[in-house]
């Protein structure tokens, strides 16, 4: 079988004495959707913030396709084929949603150190741009100014901006935060769509969508593992009921 | 989308055709001061890429004008020193003492960065006029105006006040097309990316350090020719011009005329120094009125005078 | 250097360093809790420094006129951030740069005005007017000793304020979480009046104490000004503890550079500075 893409061994993260998240394990392949759930304050954030290098981990290991990368600042982990979406809408509101994705997909060409052609002119980084919107549902909004779209389509665009750094592995915090029915289904179906040719890992509340999609999950609380497996398995284990599923 | 309002750019270029006849009608005084205006126009117009472009906001840029201007006046003996050369060495001291600066100052951000820019302008400050050989608090006079002959024919002679208009004319209106390209490339994308949200940039795979740093040497460099400009125009350099308050009166000129349009501050440069014109013959106390001024436009008018003539492009940003 | 010598150059770092922690703290103290950067503050020394030139003059007793002039400060401090200052709270700091700026041009002006542009003195108040030996040849100003007694005096009563007192308390949640403690009941508007009242009195008083031994001239506020950012940057911004450390180090490193390195003797302070950045770019106690 394939190595995993992303690897983490023992991964901790303390705040002073507050351990917030300690000792994580897990894996996530490609072609497949890895989610990590929990209640909040389980620490899921600063898991995915360690994942891609916003945080640096106090203990432990991050592999990439086999490569040590632990510790490595946001934009080289970028560079090494991982794309992070933000919980909060994190896009730059007054561009327009085309220009968000030729910004992200300029982030690809060798050097931005180029300072007399024209922005606009790189075909490839449009064409790739172009792609990333179209990928994420949005192909028809590319003039409109990121402000002015609606929260679900702000989240899209927050997808087609990492898909347009052309990522290996996506790390999806909370997507759907704040959408109401039809648009998380849109979104449960471009994760779909987006783990056939990625290693994705998802943060999510939503549980429907979580047992939609998942191929693995893995259940955080107060910072541990508590378990991690199937999504059936899950499903059946007294622990996680008790914890988090509550009584449904 | 980085451009400044339609009017706005009318507006320059009508006075373009302005500056470019007025020597025709305008008296010797005015013309001095126009050509003073102009070269605080690029002075301006280089902050405005720092502060309205990147997001960079330095208290301390008049360091890199200042070195400049010194430069050159340390370079003239009693040859004077051509232009062709003496110019482009100039800015590109200042673009070394940029890299230097910019290499400790970049490290810190937000208000450190305000504070430190600030700090090191004020050491090289109290270093040249603490310093018998940069001329002390008197500065130093420069004997005579670099000459622009090559192979013996001069197509400007800067003794003539006339001519130093024209060459400043040009190179304001080159600075002003030359950032206007930068701005539009890739380079400038990503300094705008950073102005808006410098977290999101570096997790889309951008070492946003470099990007800030050259742009950091650039500004410096246009501040350098600036700077050079000065030393020719007023024949004397002293420590005053590596000083806070020219710092500080470069950030009102690029506020009031509305950062990040380029076009902005370079009337707002105009605007500036035709007001402190104004206040000072009124009355000797012309600084109260120009800070009572300043602390108006903050209050009343942020997004500079451009504002008047409509929102200058979109801005603002989604932060995480 | 002989052990006189470098005693007395040692107290006087250390004289130096606690005025400047005065004026700093009251920076740090403004930014930290109402995330406002003050260009204006080396003004408000300057204009402590007039207050005891000329309520002096006035009253004819220094130390009736200290009191005096803290009050005025006070009054001072609150009318400002009435006016001007609480419109800045949500601003970016390029506007309170701009802002504060012009304040600085207004006060140099007004001062200009009001006192003309001489230097003035004041006599050092005739109860501490004498020196104590330190050694057969030399003695040490009283007056000296008592500024930095008074500034120890005041940074401990700070530090009793901050972190011992709930007026200390609802400060330092207020710095944190403004909206917070504006839904806890608790009135943010007067507090930050209070915080910039006591962050003018206090860069007042320092001129103040100063007058004495430092002279009153135009211009005296600038230098202070920077060499204040100077501690906050190196301290830490927002933290009064890194503000005595760091005004202690610069105090010293000033005095000791201009005795053992004359020719770099006003870069001294820039170096240690640029060191500092160098190993910690947020201060040495600087928050992320």
């Amino acid at each position: 079988m394939a190595e995993a893409a992303l690897r983490t061994e023992a991964l901790s993260r303390s705040f002073g004495g507050l351990a917030a998240v300690s000792g994580v394990s897990l894996e996530c392949r490609s072609g497949s959707v890895h989610a990590v759930i929990g209640p909040n304050g389980a620490g899921k954030t600063t898991l995915i913030n360690m994942l891609s290098g916003d945080l640096a981990p106090s203990a432990g290991r991050i592999e990439l396709f086999g490569e040590d990368v632990t510790g490595l600042p946001p934009e080289r982990v970028s560079q090494r084929g991982v794309g992070r979406s933000y919980q909060k809408t994190n896009i730059f509101l007054g561009f327009s949603a085309f220009e968000n994705c030729r910004l992200a997909a300029q982030s690809r060409l060798p050097s931005s150190m180029r300072l007399f052609r024209r922005a606009e002119r790189y075909h490839e980084v449009n064409a790739a741009a172009a792609r990333a919107l179209a990928a994420a549902g949005l192909g028809d909004r590319g003039d409109m100014r990121a402000a002015a779209l609606s929260h679900g389509e702000q989240r899209q665009l927050e997808i087609a901006m990492t898909l347009a750094t052309a990522p290996r592995v996506l790390l999806l915090d909370e997507p759907l935060a704040g959408m109401g029915a039809e648009e998380s289904a849109r979104m449960v179906a471009l994760i779909r769509a987006l783990k056939e040719r990625h290693a994705v890992l998802l943060v999510e509340h939503d549980m429907d969508a979580v047992f939609a999609v998942a191929d693995v999950l893995t259940v955080m609380v107060n910072g541990t593992v508590l378990a991690s497996g199937r999504p059936a398995e899950i499903r059946a284990n007294e622990d996680v009921r008790a914890a988090y599923l509550g009584e449904d | 989308m980085m451009e400044a309002p339609r009017a706005l750019r009318v507006l320059l270029g009508l006075m373009l055709i302005g500056l470019l006849l007025f020597p025709l009608v305008g008296e010797r005084f005015y013309i001095q001061y126009a050509t003073k205006i102009m070269i605080m126009a690029i002075f301006a117009m280089s902050l405005d890429l720092l502060v309205g472009y990147t997001g960079l906001v330095s208290l301390g840029h008049a360091l890199f004008y200042g070195v400049a201007g010194y430069a050159l006046a340390m370079a003239g003996g009693d040859a004077a020193p051509s232009l062709w050369w003496s110019l482009p060495v100039a800015m590109l001291v200042s673009a070394l003492v940029a890299l230097v600066v910019g290499a400790l100052v970049l490290r810190t951000s937000g208000i450190y960065f305000i504070m430190v820019t600030l700090a090191f302008a004020q050491m090289m400050y109290f270093f040249v006029r603490d310093s018998e050989y940069f001329g002390g608090s008197d500065g130093i006079y420069l004997n005579s105006k670099p000459s622009m002959s090559i192979f013996g024919w001069a197509p400007l002679d800067l003794g003539n006040q006339l001519h130093r208009y024209y060459l400043t004319l040009a190179l304001a209106v080159a600075t002003y097309l030359l950032l206007r390209a930068v701005l539009r490339s890739a380079f400038g994308r990503v300094l705008i990316g950073i102005r808006d949200n410098e977290p999101r940039m570096r997790s889309l795979g951008f070492p946003t350090f470099r990007y800030k740093l050259a742009c950091f040497v650039l500004a410096g460099a246009l501040a350098g020719l600036a700077g050079y400009l000065t030393a020719v125009q007023d024949g004397i350099m002293n420590p005053e011009q590596l000083g806070w308050h020219r710092s500080g009166e470069a950030l009102v000129m690029v506020i009031l005329g509305g950062m990040g349009t380029l076009a902005g501050p370079a009337l707002g440069a105009g605007a500036l120094m035709l007001l402190e014109l104004q206040f000072s013959i009124w009355t000797k106390y012309w600084q109260l009125l120009l800070g009572g001024f300043i602390i108006a436009v903050v209050l009343f008018l942020p997004g500079g005078l451009g504002s008047i003539f409509g929102r200058r492009r979109g801005g603002g940003a989604g932060h995480g | 250097m002989d052990f006189p010598t470098f005693l007395i150059q040692l107290l006087n770092g250390v004289q130096y360093g606690l005025l400047l922690f005065l004026i700093a703290s009251g920076l740090t103290l403004i930014f930290g809790i109402m995330g406002v950067i003050n260009l204006a503050h080396g003004s408000f020394y300057m204009v402590g420094a007039y207050l005891a030139f000329s309520l002096t003059e006035l009253i004819g007793n220094f130390w009736l006129a200290l009191p005096a002039g803290i009050a005025l400060a006070v009054l001072l401090g609150i009318a400002l951030e009435w006016l001007l200052i609480r419109h800045l709270y949500r601003r970016d700091h390029l506007y309170q740069v701009l802002l504060t700026y012009g304040l600085i041009l207004v006060f140099e002006e007004l001062r200009s005005i009001l006192f003309g542009d001489d230097v003035h003195g004041i006599a050092v108040p005739a109860l501490l007017n004498f020196s104590i030996p330190l050694t057969d040849t030399l003695s040490y100003p009283v007056y000296r000793l008592a500024m930095s007694g008074v500034c120890l005096l005041l940074a401990a009563g700070m530090y009793w304020l901050i972190a011992r007192t709930r007026l200390g308390m609802t400060i330092r949640a207020g710095a944190v979480n403004r909206e917070m403690v504006q839904a806890l009941g608790i009135n943010v508007g007067l507090l930050y009046r209070l915080v910039f009242a006591l962050g003018v009195a206090l860069a007042a008083f320092a001129g103040m104490l100063a007058a004495p031994v430092a002279s009153v001239y135009p211009g005296m506020g600038n230098q202070v000004l920077i060499i204040s950012f100077v501690v906050i940057v190196i301290g830490g911004i927002g933290s009064v503890k890194g503000a005595l450390v760091a005004a202690l180090l610069i105090g010293l490193a000033d005095v000791f550079g201009q005795v053992v390195f004359p020719q770099i003797a006003g870069m001294t302070v820039y170096l240690v500075m640029a060191a500092v950045l160098l190993w910690r770019p947020r201060g040495l106690f600087g928050s992320a």
